[in-house]
């Protein structure tokens, strides 16, 4: 429900968004977007990051809270574990059950191997559940696969792998016809042609979804499809330390269950790191719109094992998350909002961008319309842009918003608010890493048989993410990892079990003369108030 | 400071600000949750939790991280509930009805108490599209309950032990796979690219220096 101040000041939003809905605001030059970011951008802010002092990425820079976590102590200082007896042998082990770990689990079982997946909350809870807008592919007649090269690598700022991006495009369509065989409902008319729309950053009109719930339907799709499997899934379980064998390789993992706190080995022929991303770091203290288990764990395992990381000083801070009412602070505002026609607007009621840009030109303009040019509405937590949603009906037709996006209006309608009649009040929220582990085309780290999947590997998105290009990622590149990681198991031998490597770790961080009582992976963020 | 109200968490009294979800006010409490926590944004349905507001008969359900706390609320959450999910191959099925009758008997046990829908978290008409499933009506079952976040609270209400999220799962993966017109543009598409009609378009771009591709990204044509 609005405060009177807010009603009030909705007014103008409503006396012009007649013409702000026919405005067709102009985009920003390549020089002017550079210029923004730089002076607006979180990534920018030189103090917020600082360098690693040990490890594959000795001398980058990254943020100060991964700082600290990639240079913590492991949670088995002091632990004596024994590795010649383990409780769990298979062929790929699969570290996390969101859409690249469970799509892992399914391409590695078809190819015939034994597969089993860790997990440390329940199948399905990752930020693939909460993905809303969509997944991209170029499969329609005015697209191409280059065509989505071109976007995604410019998107990006021309930094990502350039033989990922070339994979991710061209293998798009069939993860969509994968899907819909699988039994996903995409939005479709009804002589089966894909409904398709623009996000931020896409210069066609390539956009699939199924309404709003575009992650959960594809996500509760593959979760039901690895039951069917009988895929063994240990839930409650989360990985604390990867092992390696006597020839450097991985070879499983040292676990923990969330509840007894036991630990537990496993042995694998290759390892799959599939546990996504980090929001619930908060880097800079932004709220996100991730889920609870994001915590960036992918990375630390990763890294203390020996794989290089790249990208990893670029996050994603979506433009959209909800900044009134306070229960949702931070929760993502699906960009399909914008792409369905609803306008960004300031206190004085004017456009002041188009809406398309790019997430992370989108997000700077917003901060500097909420910052530098004092054009913000006030929040009780700080300050947010109107996002005009009863556009969307204005150009769409009555009826657009439940068909189209019903868990949005449902989570307004919730605190009393209509968003078919009422504009919403939204500021960036932590959303996406856009980096991870560096891997190559066949999804390995620079760790061999250590392979890593979605959003906790880099190298696919570059600088910045579009929209629609996670949901792909996710399907393609966990696929794409699961036959390679079963492929190669068929022929590894595992030598002896081994975790001299974070022994190693330690002793590099004592000559490096860091100190700290901190203990990594974080595994969960700790929101418990302390009296 | 915004004014408190009293919450009973499992029984036990805890003074907690009045404009929190249940979920903040359990970790305002001093809650590390573990179980009955995903998504924090309404989609993954973990959060499934029962309460009844002291002094009101009525006991409701709802996610505990979209759902205010209220003054006298009693509150227990359902992190898990044991659904019936019975195994199939999604290739060797067809949507019909009877594969209902093979997979789900019990929804034929249906009382038409309607439990399930009045305790919906999702405010989803729940017996409506188990009658769906019953007819064979695939389609209409998938549209019906297309908003499900499979958080099991309409199955812990039913006398029937109906597994209503996992019914409507299957008719969703029968209607999205075998009803729903298949994609040509589509099928068109992954056709060309596995004869390789883009390969040597996608290697000359992969080749440009950046300069080259900056110039064909910032001037490529946007369509309207």
């Amino acid at each position: 429900m609005y405060t009177e101040e807010m009603l009030d000041l909705m007014k103008v939003v409503e006396a012009k968004r007649e013409a702000n809905a026919a405005l067709e605001p102009t985009r920003m030059t390549a020089d002017e977007k550079e210029a923004l970011l730089a002076q607006y951008h979180p990534d920018h802010k030189v103090e917020e990051f600082r360098e690693l002092l040990i490890g594959p990425n000795k001398g980058g820079k990254v943020p100060n809270e991964l700082a600290d976590m990639l240079e913590a102590n492991s949670r088995l200082c002091g632990k004596d574990i024994d590795l010649s007896n383990p409780d769990y042998e298979t062929d790929v082990l699969i570290i996390g059950a969101g859409g690249a770990g469970t799509s892992a689990a399914i391409e590695a079982d078809k190819n015939g191997a034994r597969v089993m997946i860790v997990t440390k909350l329940r199948m399905g809870d990752a930020n693939t559940m909460m993905a809303e807008g969509g997944i991209q592919a170029a499969d329609k007649e005015n697209d191409s696969p280059a065509i989505h090269y071109v976007d995604a690598f410019g998107g990006g700022h021309f930094a990502a792998k350039p033989e990922l991006v070339a994979k991710l495009v061209t293998k798009a369509p069939e993860a969509i016809q994968w899907l819909s065989e699988l039994g996903v409902e995409f939005d479709k008319t009804e002589d089966g042609t894909m409904v398709t729309t623009h996000g931020g950053g896409t210069s066609r009109k390539r956009m699939h979804a199924c309404k709003d719930y575009s992650g959960a339907e594809i996500m509760r799709t593959l979760r039901d499809e690895v039951l069917n499997r009988q895929i063994p899934v240990v839930d409650f379980t989360s990985a604390i330390e990867i092992i390696k064998d006597d020839k450097g390789a991985a070879a499983g993992a040292v676990l923990m269950n969330m509840e007894t706190k036991e630990i537990l080995v496993a042995k694998a022929k290759t390892v799959i790191i599939a546990t996504g991303g980090a929001g619930r770091v908060h880097y800079q203290g932004f709220p996100t719109s991730n889920h609870y288990g994001a915590t960036a764990d992918g990375l630390v395992l990763a890294y203390r094992a020996g794989a290089k990381l790249r990208d990893v000083d670029t996050l994603q801070y979506h433009p959209t998350g909800a900044a009134f009412p306070e229960q949702i602070f931070g929760a993502l505002v699906t960009e399909k909002v914008r792409s369905l026609g609803a306008k960004l607007v300031n206190i004085d009621g004017e456009v002041f961008m188009n809406p398309l840009e790019t997430r992370d030109v989108t997000a700077s303009s917003i901060i500097r319309e909420c910052s530098t040019r004092g054009k913000g509405i006030p929040t009780p937590e700080g300050v947010g842009i109107w996002l005009d949603t009863p556009m969307i009906e204005l150009k769409n037709g009555e009826g657009t918003i439940m068909k189209r996006i019903p868990a949005m209006y449902r989570m307004f309608a919730k605190y009393g608010i209509d968003i078919r009649k009422q504009p919403i009040l939204v500021y960036p929220t932590l959303h996406y890493q856009n980096g991870g582990v560096d891997v190559t085309t066949d999804s390995m780290s620079t760790v061999e048989n250590l392979y890593v999947a979605g959003e906790a590997a880099g190298g696919v998105h570059g600088r910045n993410r579009l929209m629609g290009n996670s949901l792909l990622d996710v399907i393609v590149f966990g696929r794409n990892a699961g036959q390679f990681a079963s492929e190669k198991a068929k022929s590894v031998t595992v030598g002896s079990l081994t975790l001299s490597h974070v022994d190693a770790f330690a002793k590099e961080m004592a000559a490096a003369g860091i100190q700290t009582d901190k203990v990594s992976p974080m595994l969960l963020p700790d929101y418990a108030r302390k009296n | 400071m915004s004014d408190m109200c009293n919450i009973f968490l499992f029984g036990k009294k805890y003074e907690v600000p009045s404009n929190l979800t249940i979920m903040k006010a359990m970790e305002y409490a001093g809650y590390q949750l573990v179980r009955g926590c995903g998504c924090r944004n309404g989609f993954c349905g973990a959060c499934a939790t029962i309460y009844r507001i002291a002094g009101d008969r009525e006991l409701k359900a709802c996610l505990a991280c979209q759902t205010k706390v209220e003054e006298g609320m009693y509150i227990a959450t359902l992190p898990f509930f044991p659904l019936v999910k019975p195994v199939y191959d999604i290739e060797k099925v067809s949507p019909t009805q009877a594969i209902m009758m093979q997979l789900f008997p019990e929804i034929y046990s249906c009382i038409g108490c309607n439990a399930c829908t009045k305790s919906c978290t999702q405010s989803l008409n729940v017996m409506q599209y188990i009658a769906y499933a019953q007819r064979g009506d695939f389609k209409k079952c998938a549209e019906e309950s297309f908003d499900c976040v499979m958080c099991g609270v309409c199955s812990s209400r039913c006398p029937a032990g109906i597994s209503h999220p996992q019914v409507a799962m299957l008719a969703r993966r029968l209607n999205g796979k075998y009803l729903e017109p298949s994609c040509e543009h589509l099928n068109r598409r992954v056709t060309e690219i596995n004869e390789g009609t883009f390969d040597k378009l996608i290697e000359d771009l992969m080749g440009k220096p950046i300069a080259e591709i900056k110039e064909l990204y910032n001037n490529r044509e946007i369509e309207k």
